[in-house]
């Protein structure tokens, strides 16, 4: 029994020794990404420019995020076992626009580059921001809603969270430009559905039911869109979908014409141009205080063009 | 003489693998191992910083898994701390940020909540008789809701409230040693730790909930009013959640409604890979701290050497089943 056992924590002290070889060679300059959820294929699509830029510009990245999205603390642990790797330069999605500030200022005085990607952070710690312009993208969204819906009617906004910088101004770059531009269109509901499919799919069908007389909705995020897809189709229903970002579902989608259209942020772009800018601020260069990476509306008509197909990821 | 002698090294190895020493032994030794390979690995792993770091990460999930530890071994389960810690939390940010109240009200209300909520959880276990998983997994949905509806689903901060961060955040130790700024959170962790593991061990509570744990019949026809004792085991893990609630508000400055969901798993991870018996009755607050030391170990040490995140995960629940399937060699062993 005793034997069986020292075999246990020998093979597990041997996996764990093992594991050294991953550790990488130090001459290269290292950046640390932390993203705010691992899972998401946003955020792999980030991942994959990040590994990209490393490639071009002779880096070494890495690249984490809490495993559920919002976990505030988790991230700060990332954070700070990353600063203890002393790396060149740390690049940040904040969950949490000022709980991160504390670490970053310890990575600023340890002479650490600190870049934000994606969202912003309450401090002018982050030598640039590299993101989508969520407000002036939703805002975009509401006008391609408006055209699809002939100007007037019901629609509701399905979206993923009420909490983060990106759900709400989301969520407020569409209901602003409604109220400014379409006086005759009415927002009736807006619901959160966490970014899970089936969650958001049936507060479609409840919604659908609760308004029979709905023109559209929005689904703000790719788990909201397909989501609303989802429902849809379930309820046999003829109601204009507006998305936002890809994925193979939403895609497929989009050519069956179930989703009219949708907002693709540059989620390669994004990783892609934070490594840059890490690379440029290890290298001394100054920075822009932003870096837009870019947003497109794509629909059956162009999502075969190579300029939109290369911000979609599956 | 020889024999007399063998005799005695048997009992003696009997005894120290029935009294639950052995697992925690065993526990203790894999976190060593563990800490040896890394720092071996890397040399940024054992520095002074990154120990606290890893202390650091451990006060929340150490705090939330005392408070499992003490529903485990009065035999029940409870899935609700993670999202009881977050109403707990948000509860302080209505008291201290919306009414304004200073912090040596608020802070102790935000706990009085957490001890109110076990308490309702109790009752419905004992009382209404529902089966501890459904409560506490009912609870957790209404205290997530709750947490959302109280605060609009913004996050409360506490910018308003100042010292408020450093109740986790801030360093008694480090204003004393100065080489060793070990956050406040991490003494919070030790003290509310001691305090329950004398609870368990030193008061007629503790010997109930383990009573409770073994053969809960048993107590009851000795003419213990097991129902009333069920219901301060709640109380007392709420309680305990309240503190959690009140360190993870102070470690980001902020309460979010939407955290705290999957925070119970790794609590519970915590206290199986410590030793606890998910059947109850048996189990230590030593054998969690380090249960909830070897998660933060495992998690910060990868990340240290740049294991792929994927593969993190894969690791942690592989030690979970090892920790697991040691205890029942043991358990088979000794029954």
């Amino acid at each position: 029994m005793i034997n069986r056992r020292t075999l246990i924590s020998l093979v597990t002290a041997a996996t764990v020794l093992g594991s050294t070889g991953i550790a990488f060679a130090a001459d290269k300059p290292y950046i640390a990404f932390i993203c705010k959820g691992f899972q998401h294929q946003f955020w792999q699509a980030v991942k994959s420019g990040t590994e990209q830029a490393a490639k071009k510009f002779n880096v070494d990245v890495t690249f984490e995020g809490p495993d559920g999205e919002g976990a505030v603390d988790r991230q700060l642990d990332m954070l700070s076992a990353a600063l203890a790797k002393h790396p060149a330069a740390i690049a940040i999605a904040a969950i949490d626009s000022q709980a991160t500030v504390p670490l970053l200022q310890r990575a600023k005085d340890a002479g650490i580059k600190v870049i934000a990607f994606d969202s912003g952070v309450a401090s002018d710690i982050p030598l640039t921001t590299a993101s989508t312009d969520n407000l002036a993208s939703a805002a975009l969204a509401a006008d391609k809603m408006a055209e699809k819906i002939g100007g007037e009617g019901k629609i509701a906004i399905v979206s993923f969270d009420q909490t983060s910088q990106t759900g709400i101004e989301r969520r407020d770059g569409f209901v602003n430009q409604i109220k400014a531009k379409y006086p005759k269109i009415k927002i009736v509901d807006i619901q959160y559905g966490g970014g899970d499919h089936l969650q958001s799919a049936e507060i479609t069908k409840t919604m659908l039911l609760a308004h029979p007389d709905l023109k559209g909705i929005f689904g703000t995020n790719e788990g909201a869109a397909i989501g609303v897809a989802i429902g849809k189709k379930e309820a046999h229903s003829n109601i204009v979908v507006i998305g936002y970002d890809s994925g193979a579902e939403q895609i497929a989608d989009v050519k069956d014409g179930t989703i009219a259209g949708a907002i693709t942020q540059n989620p390669v772009g994004i990783g892609f141009e934070s490594v840059k800018a890490a690379v440029d601020a290890v290298n001394g260069k100054s920075l822009p205080k932003h870096i837009d990476t870019g947003f497109y509306w794509y629909d059956k008509t162009n999502i075969d063009d190579p300029k939109i197909a290369a911000d979609l990821y599956n | 003489m020889n024999l007399v002698a063998e005799v005695d090294r048997q009992r003696i190895l009997d005894r120290v693998k029935s009294s639950g020493a052995y697992h925690r032994l065993l526990a203790f030794s894999g976190l060593l191992v563990l800490m040896i390979g890394f720092s071996l690995a890397s040399p940024n792993f054992l520095q002074t910083a990154n120990v606290i770091n890893i202390l650091q990460a451990t006060s929340v999930n150490g705090v939330l898994a005392v408070a499992a530890t003490i529903v485990i071994i009065s035999g029940g389960i409870d899935l609700s701390v993670g999202t009881l810690m977050t109403f707990c939390s948000v509860m302080a940010g209505v008291f201290l940020t919306y009414w304004g109240l200073p912090i040596f009200v608020g802070v102790p209300l935000a706990i009085v909540v957490g001890t109110c909520c076990g308490t309702v959880t109790g009752l419905l276990i004992a009382k209404l008789k529902i089966p501890p998983f459904i409560a506490t997994l009912g609870m957790m949905l209404i205290y997530r809701g709750m947490s959302l509806a109280i605060c609009a689903a913004k996050p409360i901060y506490f910018n308003s409230t100042p010292g408020f961060t450093d109740i986790s955040t801030g360093t008694i130790v480090g204003a004393v040693i100065p080489e060793i700024p070990v956050p406040n959170g991490v003494l919070i962790l030790f003290l509310v730790s001691m305090l329950v593991a004398f609870v368990l061990g030193r008061t007629i509570l503790g010997r109930f909930i383990f009573a409770m744990g073994s053969n809960e019949e048993a107590l009851r026809l000795s003419g213990v009013n097991s129902d009333q004792w069920k219901i301060a085991v709640y109380s007392l893990a709420g309680a305990v959640c309240g503190v959690a609630g009140i360190l993870i508000a102070s470690r980001i400055n902020s309460a979010q409604p939407s955290i705290g969901q999957g925070y119970e798993l790794d609590a519970i991870a915590a206290v199986v890979i410590g030793g606890t018996s998910l059947s109850g009755g048996r189990g230590t607050m030593l054998g969690t701290m380090i249960g909830a030391l070897i998660i933060s170990v495992v998690a910060n040490g990868l990340r240290i050497l740049s294991v792929p995140q994927e593969w993190q995960i894969v690791v942690t629940g592989t030690i979970i089943i090892v920790a697991v399937y040691t205890d029942i060699l043991r358990h088979r062993a000794t029954v």
